[in-house]
């Protein structure tokens, strides 16, 4: 089995403004999304109470709305969590109320109401921890941001660490968008999942890079674009099926997983797909902007004093 | 060119076995099992515990596979459930005849179920997170401003007897949020209340303020105090609640700092958060009482005629003891209490150190008691218990005290842990709190199994067919990382939680990118004409960079989540590392190795079988195989 039969390198640079002009596009829709709707926080970020329960039979919402109003709560969301027996109760935190005795008393007030519940999952997060939280999530972003453009800058060169950042971080906003947009829940885990993916991603241009630094240093009379299309061609075949393996794995995620993992299963998979498309089709054009060249890989030879035409001495 | 030297096949073999011996415990399951361990710190629970476990079960009949003592307790572990509830109902009896006052607790548990000799191998199962196994998480945050006032109050009383001691009159001493402030009506008395402070109170800086007969110094306390003492009160409030949590009876309770002023606490197993909560919250007393040593009172008080105004208690050691009920001194009075060593005899002791208020209040009573004996008794639930009662030598001033004598080493640190233990160093606060049902908890386990297998299902299928046999090494080598990565995870004792297995999931989904780069440089070097040993060795020398470069930037990633990261996102952080760092190995060394007992000792290869090679040019495809 073969997928890809190419004959001749993609010319891929030949529409680098297209790409570019598309990704700008997506981006800046994530940001307005982002900016309009905002991130549905999870309880994690928020602070506040989620309460699991289940029940034997199907649970009567308006039941459960009604009893938690009676016992004088506010601005409660109640929904069914996977299937029409789990109940998920989010409270938000009250300042004038004991909030570390809320799991019980909610309990208490539905148990009058609709008895039968068990208790399947409490969560309290105080505000201080939610605070934190959103802060060492932005350090953490900072810092793999720093660490990525360093290593590369190190490796390759300050033009590929540049493109590949700006193309990796034009992911994470995307992937930010889509969150915002469907109002899925932001928690913790879709965190993790989005500084994954932010240094899965970054293996993809490191792939490209790896090819365009190679054809630069081994073929001779080729122009930018031909060697960045020849990169990117030759590497097509292995982007296409290691992503597709990985995505693999994340779709089982995504169907096994339940309800814990599907966020993250979801956020993997956007970051998946738009990390092949920028880490390909826009961190290569930006090396190519930012003036890439083949003196770069080709390390000078030594002048030896003295030295004859050859570079002979004795 | 494509042989290994003989030690990289052995390095290979040593890895895949010790993979499958760090492994194999997670798969035995785990068996109902009996927990015995110690209610009350002043109870040992030892090798004599363990013979009376045994004995009770022997004496009932009750079959057990092994009974162990390690730093928990004794733990028996059972052949099924029904024995185990049996079990635990006649070691309760047996070890707690007084339901009212339990001195042991005895709680069920599960143990692994594998074999001994592996467990000697330090081979033992991963431990399940809390989300996997259900129970309840508390994070408390520790006041650190209460405990620093706290502190400081006691400071103040102290510097008010040391001036006055010193004869330095002073027109009052307040504390204003976090700092101290004593009034003066002269310079020449402020001066010299500054050397006497000085000398004696090293944790304060000192600080003139104010002018004309409205003279103030203002002490604040020295950083470094000020982190010695958060640090004391962190300890302190794990040891006291460590205490409390022994009577929840939980099998395997977490205890542990997070942070500079957390603790985190975890409870597995346990689902009755109001009860946990109470119990966390609740509070300890010491009392300081004398000993009632009138001839004949105490054979009258066992013989059921309590004198009045005494209790009886029983000591650590078992023997008798009369204590009167007029409290001396209360735990208040006592600022810290550690073990260590007498001076002069070397021999253990305990020193506490007390307040001002309190070391004058000693110094009265031993000065009026010498000879005789006093009590340490600490009051819990409302019950007391005597930690120690030792004699009184002669006066003691200055509210440094020192208990020693008969003690050993042990009896030192758990006589000074209990002098501790009775409250809080400072007040905390519950700001996070999580709790899962069991039920939960084992779907959550087979969500994860499944979507780990189905998606490593879907992989393989793919890699065999598209890659042939190069697709079976990879799938192998995949198949080792995951070994590794088990492994090692176990082998650290590292908590596995949903998102951890999630982590697995993702690494084997992202290793096998190593491996497919292997695989695509091979049938690229293959199109461009290479003999086929040529192409595995240059497939996988170019490959090699190109996996380093981009498992380190998932590495830096993983680091990044691992320093900033907390809870759930750190459990999926290690894995995450862990894993990047085993597939380097497994994709390269492991499928490198395979493929060179294939392929490197031919002397002649036809084709290599790594699927269909489709070369430009050629109308007809060529197959490689």
């Amino acid at each position: 089995m073969e997928f890809f039969r190419i004959r001749k390198d993609i010319p891929f640079m030949r529409h680098a403004l297209v790409f570019n002009v598309i990704s700008l596009l997506t981006f800046l829709l994530a940001v307005f999304f982002l900016f309009s709707r905002g991130l549905h926080l999870s309880v994690e970020f928020t602070g506040g109470t989620l309460i699991e329960l289940n029940y034997s039979q199907a649970a009567n919402l308006e039941k459960l709305r009604e009893g938690l109003g009676k016992a004088g709560y506010s601005d409660f969301s109640v929904q069914n969590f996977g299937s029409s027996q789990d109940v998920l109760i989010r409270l938000p935190l009250r300042a004038d109320q004991n909030t570390t005795r809320i799991g019980e008393s909610v309990l208490q007030a539905l148990n009058a109401e609709t008895p039968g519940a068990s208790l399947r999952r409490v969560e309290f997060v105080g505000p201080q921890v939610g605070k934190e939280l959103a802060e060492n999530g932005a350090l953490a972003l900072l810092l793999v941001v720093i660490g990525i453009v360093v290593y590369l800058a190190f490796r390759f060169e300050w033009r590929f660490s540049v493109s590949a950042i700006i193309a990796n971080l034009h992911d994470v906003i995307i992937i930010l968008g889509f969150f915002a947009f469907f109002q899925w829940e932001f928690s913790l885990s879709v965190l993790a999942a989005v500084l994954a993916v932010l240094g899965y991603s970054v293996n993809e241009s490191v792939v490209v890079f790896d090819r365009v630094r190679e054809t630069f240093r081994k073929v001779r009379g080729l122009t930018t674009p031909q060697v960045l299309d020849h990169a990117i061609t030759s590497t097509i075949s292995r982007t296409i099926i290691t992503h597709g393996s990985t995505q693999m794995m994340v779709l089982s995620m995504l169907l096994f997983g339940g309800e814990t993992l599907y966020y993250f299963a979801l956020a993997l998979t956007i970051g998946i797909c738009f990390g092949i498309y920028s880490s390909v089709l826009v961190a290569s054009p930006l090396v190519m902007w930012l003036g890439v060249s083949r003196e770069q890989f080709v390390r000078p030879k030594k002048q030896i004093e003295g030295a004859n035409e050859d570079g002979a001495v004795v | 060119m494509n042989r290994y030297p003989l030690w990289k096949y052995v390095l290979v073999a040593i890895a895949l076995v010790l993979g499958l011996v760090y492994t194999l415990p997670n798969f035995f399951g785990e068996s109902p099992a009996v927990q015995v361990s110690s209610a009350k710190a002043t109870l040992k629970v030892d090798e004599k515990t363990r013979e009376r476990v045994a004995s009770t079960l022997r004496s009932a009949s009750i079959e057990n596979s092994g009974i162990f003592l390690d730093s928990n307790g004794v733990k028996v572990r059972l052949l099924n459930a029904d024995s185990q509830l049996q079990a635990k109902d006649l070691l309760e009896k047996q070890f707690n005849p007084d339901p009212t006052d339990p001195q042991y607790v005895v709680a069920l548990n599960l143990l692994s179920s594998s074999p001994q000799w592996l467990t000697n191998l330090h081979a033992l199962p991963m431990y399940l997170g809390l989300d996997l196994r259900g129970g309840v998480h508390f994070l408390l945050q520790v006041d650190m401003k209460g405990a620093l006032t706290k502190r400081l109050d006691s400071i103040s009383g102290d510097l008010r007897s040391l001036l006055r001691d010193k004869n330095v009159r002073h027109a009052g001493i307040t504390r204003e949020g976090e700092r101290l402030t004593i009034r003066f009506r002269d310079g020449d008395t402020r001066a010299k209340a500054r050397i006497v402070l000085e000398d004696n109170q090293s944790d304060l800086l000192l600080a003139d303020q104010g002018e004309g007969d409205d003279l103030k110094l203002v002490a604040t306390l020295k950083p470094e105090a000020i982190k010695r003492i958060q640090e004391f009160a962190v300890k302190q409030n794990m040891t006291t609640l460590s205490n409390r949590i022994n009577e929840l009876g939980v099998a395997e309770p977490v205890i542990a700092q997070q942070g500079a002023d957390r603790i985190v606490v975890q409870l597995p197993g346990v689902q009755d958060t109001a009860k946990a909560k109470d119990i966390l919250g609740r509070t300890a007393t010491l009392e300081i009482r004398m000993v009632e040593e009138t001839a004949g009172a105490l054979e009258a008080a066992q013989a059921g005629q309590v004198p009045f105004g005494t209790e009886l208690y029983v000591e650590r050691g078992g023997l008798p003891l009369l204590v009167r009920k007029q409290v001396v001194l209360t735990g208040d009075r006592l600022t810290d209490a550690q073990p260590g060593f007498d001076n002069q005899t070397h021999e253990p002791a305990v020193h506490l150190t007390l307040d001002s208020a309190g070391a004058r209040i000693f110094k009265d009573v031993t000065r009026d008691n010498v000879g005789k004996r006093m009590a340490i008794v600490l009051i819990e639930k409302g019950k007391g218990e005597v930690v120690t009662a030792p004699v009184i030598r002669a006066e003691i001033g200055g509210g440094r005290v020192q208990i020693s004598g008969r003690m050993s080493t042990m009896e030192a640190n758990d006589t000074a842990l209990l002098l501790r233990a009775g409250s809080l160093a400072a007040p905390m606060e519950i700001i996070e709190e999580r709790a899962i049902g069991p039920s939960l908890g084992a779907e959550n386990i087979k969500k994860g199994f499944h979507s780990t297998m189905w998606g490593f299902a879907a992989i393989a299928v793919f890699m065999i067919a598209y890659y042939v046999l190069f697709g079976l090494v990879s799938v192998i080598a995949l198949a080792a990382n995951l070994l590794f990565l088990v492994a090692l995870l176990s082998l650290l004792q590292a908590t596995l939680t949903l998102p951890g297995i999630a982590a697995i999931a993702l690494a084997l989904g992202m290793a096998i990118d190593a491996n497919v780069l292997i695989n695509e440089r091979i049938r690229e070097e293959l199109r461009n004409g290479s003999t086929p040993q040529l192409a595995i060795h240059t497939g996988y020398e170019r490959a090699f960079g190109t996996i380093l470069d981009s498992n380190i930037t998932t590495l830096i990633a993983g680091i990044a989540l691992l320093i900033f990261g907390s809870g759930p996102v750190r459990g999926f952080a290690v894995v995450h590392c862990l894993g990047i760092l085993t597939s380097l190995f497994s994709a390269v060394v492991v499928s490198r190795a395979l493929i060179n007992l294939i392929y490197g000792n031919r002397r002649k290869i036809e084709s290599l079988a790594i699927g269909q090679i489709w070369k430009p040019g050629n109308t007809a495809n060529v197959a490689a195989k």
